[in-house]
């Protein structure tokens, strides 16, 4: 079984990196399974953690949670095209709430709190704070406000306030371009991942 | 009742998710304590849909005999053994050692895996072709990521080991990302925090409706 | 030979070499095989003249066909896995931030570690889990596992397989429901945050397998995030960090440290420099690093040869296209 497992495993990672060539049937097929079987996955995982666990075996002692359960079936008439405006009740129920909770979370964790920490003293009351700390909280109050400032789009950019978004954009750039260089440790990381699974697991080529 | 319902709604949810972070008290702790249980009925339904909507696009395909059928065929086919098996195996469905288990193992961990490490490939190939430092702001850019990308891997202190200690390519890269970076992503932060909050505001009130589609 | 032929002929021989490869490891008399130092350093060398001819080429305005680029990474990736070269490896401020953090619980402080994440992000975030889990059953801190991804808590099972097997935790007799509890996956994104804020048990009635939340002894007088000592969060994306930070640390006050995808640790150092994150591990990079600190070598330092020499690769693909696209410019000037 467990040499059936490996082999399964191989012939579709193979499958998958088959499309690096060209889009062909042997990809065509593993990407069909995929998209099957990741269905089938979050089929089965919402039913017994989130319906059965959650809802059936918590009704008794919370009857409103048929509530939820009563949105939830009003959302599956979407699949009955007559009668799927009714969709929108349970729709407007979760933009509502996203809403709602979107609303305090960011105005609390993204905005003030992000402002309140760019905001620092450079130094602290008995001046121990190091030149290194201090020049990268000023790096950081001119990064933010430049950046700010190039966000802004309701005043031309010229002048003064030009240049301030002109600053800002290449602390912008400087940001893209650590976060793509992450990206391409991030991609290259699940790379190895996979070779990792060829050469060590399947083959069994490495010492 | 097309409209009018789903307003009303979003307007009562909303007021009382923001209300109860100001009085995490009676009645709104407990109203709170209802919505968030029927988000998360509500979230499995709607994922459901998808699932079945999936089928739903399937069946079409098979049936009107277009091209690629066999391949929607193979859909319906893998999503049916994942669901027989996950219901079939009960509660415990995805203990070590039951079926459920050993299709995650070796069918999906294997293909979602791939799928998405092929990336580096088209990475690597964008980076030969597409990548150039045409003015100021591409050079920042590029030198960021050069940086970055040699910082922090081993090789960037093998690189530099000339240099005294603390003044090397992995220290570059955590002061690039520590300031600069930081910088940069916290007014990206703040600019889609203010977007996000301002249009919040507008759809608990019933300005933004387009989530609601036509008549 | 048609180019349908050829194709299926080495798939052939594809599948023949495979074949031939596993039969080999399963009766043994192929055992895998290392590079010494010096071979290591002449791959390296005859990799370095490769990217100097594509250098070459692309200067005289022949640019390499994508799929020699393909090759070229699946090269230079996969030869590392044969070399042995020692690496030095310095810790960053936030991983060390992480560390001193875990390390300064006290035994037997409650530990909520997330799994939000799934199989494609496991070479960068499984490492990280091992090694936390790892270190904190050997440190006797009780762990309480959950996922906001309907994978994550089989991820955790995988990582947790590995921890138990430690000999040194083995001598300690762990049990399950009194030392560690896996309470599996909720669907709700943040909301199940939210309410676990008030109370634990209406987002997990019941753990992994079907008990009861009752009848786990590690969770009797947990009620909410007041009664964790420290979190540990492992995300690949939404929900995860950020989402975590919004609702448990800034609204109900919970202590967090975080490892992110290298994708998504960018986004997340604002919140490490405001204080919101007690250190923060960013990509298989961060894995390693943690990995060191702890002691517990694992995947991540194994892999960063590979990562080094992916890195690497791509500056030099970008160089290469630079100076390419200069040299042609000036020619175009002249």
């Amino acid at each position: 079984m467990d040499h059936f497992a490996v082999w399964i495993a191989a012939f579709l990672t193979m499958g998958i990196v088959s499309f690096l060539y060209k889009d062909n049937p042997w990809y065509k097929l593993s990407e069909a399974i995929f998209v099957g079987i990741s269905a089938g996955y979050w089929f089965i995982a919402l039913f017994w953690d989130s319906i059965y666990s959650k809802f059936w075996l918590g009704k008794e002692a919370d009857p409103f949670l048929w509530v939820g359960v009563f949105l939830g079936v009003l959302m599956l008439l979407r699949l009955i095209p007559k009668i799927g405006w009714i969709s929108r009740w349970p729709l407007a129920f979760i933009v509502g709430c996203t809403s709602g909770l979107y609303l305090i979370n960011f105005l609390a964790s993204n905005l003030m709190r992000q402002v309140q920490a760019t905001i620092q003293p450079l130094f602290g009351p008995d001046f121990g704070a190091s030149l290194y700390a201090a020049v990268g909280s000023i790096v950081i109050v001119v990064g933010t406000f430049s950046g700010l400032v190039y966000f802004f789009f309701s005043k031309e950019h010229k002048g003064a306030f030009g240049a301030t978004a002109k600053l800002g954009i290449w602390f912008i750039m400087i940001t893209f371009g650590a976060s793509f260089g992450y990206t391409v440790m991030s991609r290259m990381s699940l790379l190895i991942g996979r070779i990792d699974f060829l050469l060590t697991d399947w083959l069994g080529l490495i010492r | 009742m097309r409209r009018e319902v789903p307003l009303f709604i979003t307007l009562i949810v909303g007021v009382v998710f923001v209300l109860q972070y100001f009085i995490p008290h009676y009645p709104f702790n407990r109203m709170n304590g209802w919505f968030s249980d029927w988000f998360s009925i509500v979230a499995a339904f709607a994922i459901w849909l998808g699932a079945l909507n999936l089928l739903k696009i399937s069946f079409m395909k098979i049936i009107n005999r277009k091209s690629d059928w066999f391949y929607a065929l193979v859909i319906i086919l893998s999503f049916g053994l994942m669901v027989t098996v996950g219901f079939a195996g009960g509660e415990a469905y995805r203990e070590p050692g039951t079926v459920f288990s050993w299709l995650y193992d070796h069918v999906y961990t294997p293909l979602s895996a791939t799928m998405f490490a092929i990336l580096a490939f088209f990475v690597a190939s964008a980076s030969y072709r597409a990548f150039r430092a045409r003015n100021l702001e591409a050079s920042l850019l590029l030198g960021a990521a050069f940086f970055v990308m040699l910082g922090r891997v081993p090789i960037g202190d093998w690189l530099t080991s000339f240099l005294p200690e603390g003044y090397r390519l992995p220290q570059l890269a955590t002061w690039i990302m520590n300031f600069p970076q930081t910088a940069g992503q916290r007014a990206i932060m703040i600019g889609i925090a203010l977007g996000l909050v301002s249009t919040s505001l507008r759809i608990i009130l019933g300005i933004e409706r387009s989530h609601l589609g036509s008549e | 030979m048609s180019t349908r032929m050829k194709e299926l002929l080495t798939v052939a021989v594809i599948a023949v070499v495979s074949v031939i490869l596993y039969l080999g490891k399963v009766q043994g008399w192929m055992t895998g095989f290392s590079f010494s130092p010096t071979v290591s350093y002449i791959v390296i060398a005859i990799i370095t003249l490769a990217l100097l001819y594509i250098l070459y080429r692309t200067i005289q305005g022949k640019l390499v066909d994508r799929r020699t680029v393909f090759v070229f990474v699946a090269v230079g990736v996969s030869l590392p896995f044969f070399m042995s070269i020692s690496q030095k490896m310095p810790i960053s401020p936030e991983v060390q931030q992480l560390y001193e953090a875990v390390a300064e619980l006290p035994p037997g402080s409650k530990v909520l570690v997330s799994f939000d994440y799934d199989p494609p992000s496991a070479p960068e975030l499984q490492p990280m889990a091992q090694a936390f889990l790892q270190y904190a059953m050997r440190h006797d801190l009780k762990l309480i596992i959950m996922g906001l991804w309907p994978q994550g808590p089989q991820q955790a099972n995988m990582a947790l397989e590995v921890a138990l097997a430690d000999p040194e935790i083995v001598a300690k007799n762990l049990e399950y429901g009194v030392d560690y509890v896996n309470m599996g996956f909720q669907v709700g994104n943040e909301f199940v945050i939210q309410r676990m804020g008030s109370d634990f048990k209406s987002m997990f009635p019941t753990d992994y397998s079907g008990h009861p939340y009752e009848e786990l002894p590690l969770l009797k007088n947990i009620r909410n995030f007041s009664n964790i000592d420290f979190s540990f969060n492992l995300s690949a994306g939404y929900p995860g960090t950020q989402e975590w930070v919004q609702v448990a640390v800034d609204r109900y006050g919970l202590k967090m440290g975080a490892g992110n995808t290298a994708v998504q640790a960018p986004m997340i150092y604002p919140f490490l420099n405001a204080g919101q994150l007690n250190g923060l591990l960013g990509g298989m990079n961060g894995a390693a690093e943690f990995e060191r600190t702890v002691g517990l070598l694992g995947k991540g330092t194994r892999f960063m040869l590979s990562q080094s020499f992916a890195h690497v690769i791509v500056i030099a693909f970008i160089l290469i296209g630079n100076v390419a696209f200069f040299l042609g410019d000036r020619k175009k000037n002249q």
